[in-house]
């Protein structure tokens, strides 16, 4: 049997277009995909070089729990997160999420499911450096927000039954 | 009990290093005891858990409150909030 998932945390870049394609099968109808790109302003805070750290063993363990939870609740086909650490620059990839499912409304669910859960779930931080210095982010109730609706009843109406 | 204990971000930078192994006493027994007996050995634990808030504890990969128990050998991380994706 093929793993319906596949997750990769890395330093080099990946081929986001290559990576969607690689899910394409003929049970699944719909791919939907994120790809989070860096940007060269953080509010009004130029931005010329991000280091992503991470927490080697923690960070695969809990991008797992992420993406076994996402199938436990829709019905996916197949499942690819990539999210790369190091040093990058305004431009560069940071992380993909793709999803695929018969349906679109379950790969559109879970996609963002996932990504919402990464932000507040999987152990990186990000540290922004430019003109004005170095600083690192802070994290956003927003996201937080974003990652709990996940937790309420609004967001069931695609879950399997 | 020995246990490693990690520090990422800006923790780590506060701490001034990535990891230390320790020798925790018989008193410490869950990870909010750890916290209060390294904030007592002083600096540089004292000026980074009053630096460092709010913080988040991992313990043998998985974020737990304080009163979460430790074994011989488990390793603790601590570090802000994340922020990736």
């Amino acid at each position: 049997m093929t793993e319906r998932w596949q997750i990769s945390v890395q330093q080099h870049d990946f081929d986001p277009g290559a990576e969607i394609e690689a899910l394409r099968s003929v049970a699944a109808g719909a791919i939907v995909s994120f790809v989070g790109v860096a940007r060269d302003m953080s509010e009004d805070f130029p931005v010329e070089r991000i280091t992503l750290e991470h927490y080697p063993g923690m960070t695969e363990k809990s991008l797992e729990e992420i993406v076994r939870a996402a199938h436990a609740r829709w019905n996916l086909t197949q499942v690819r997160v990539i999210h790369r650490f190091g040093e990058l620059r305004p431009g560069d990839h940071i992380v993909l999420v793709a999803t695929a499912s018969s349906h679109r409304e379950h790969a559109f669910d879970a996609c963002r499911f996932i990504i919402d859960y990464l932000k507040t779930r999987a152990p990186f931080w990000k540290q922004e450096s430019g003109g004005r210095g170095a600083r690192w982010v802070q994290s956003r109730q927003s996201d937080e927000r974003a990652s709990q609706s996940w937790d309420g009843s609004q967001n069931l109406a695609t879950q399997k039954r | 009990m020995k246990l490693t204990i990690l520090y990422f971000a800006r923790m780590r930078e506060a701490i001034g290093r990535s990891r230390d192994v320790v020798e925790a006493p018989a008193t410490v027994s869950n990870l909010g005891q750890l916290r209060g007996w390294l904030i007592s050995r002083g600096e540089p634990w004292s000026s980074a858990f009053s630096q460092v808030q709010p913080l988040r504890i991992a313990l043998d990969h998985v974020v737990c409150a304080d009163d979460a128990t430790l074994r011989d050998g488990a390793e603790v991380a601590f570090f802000p909030p994340v922020t990736g994706g």
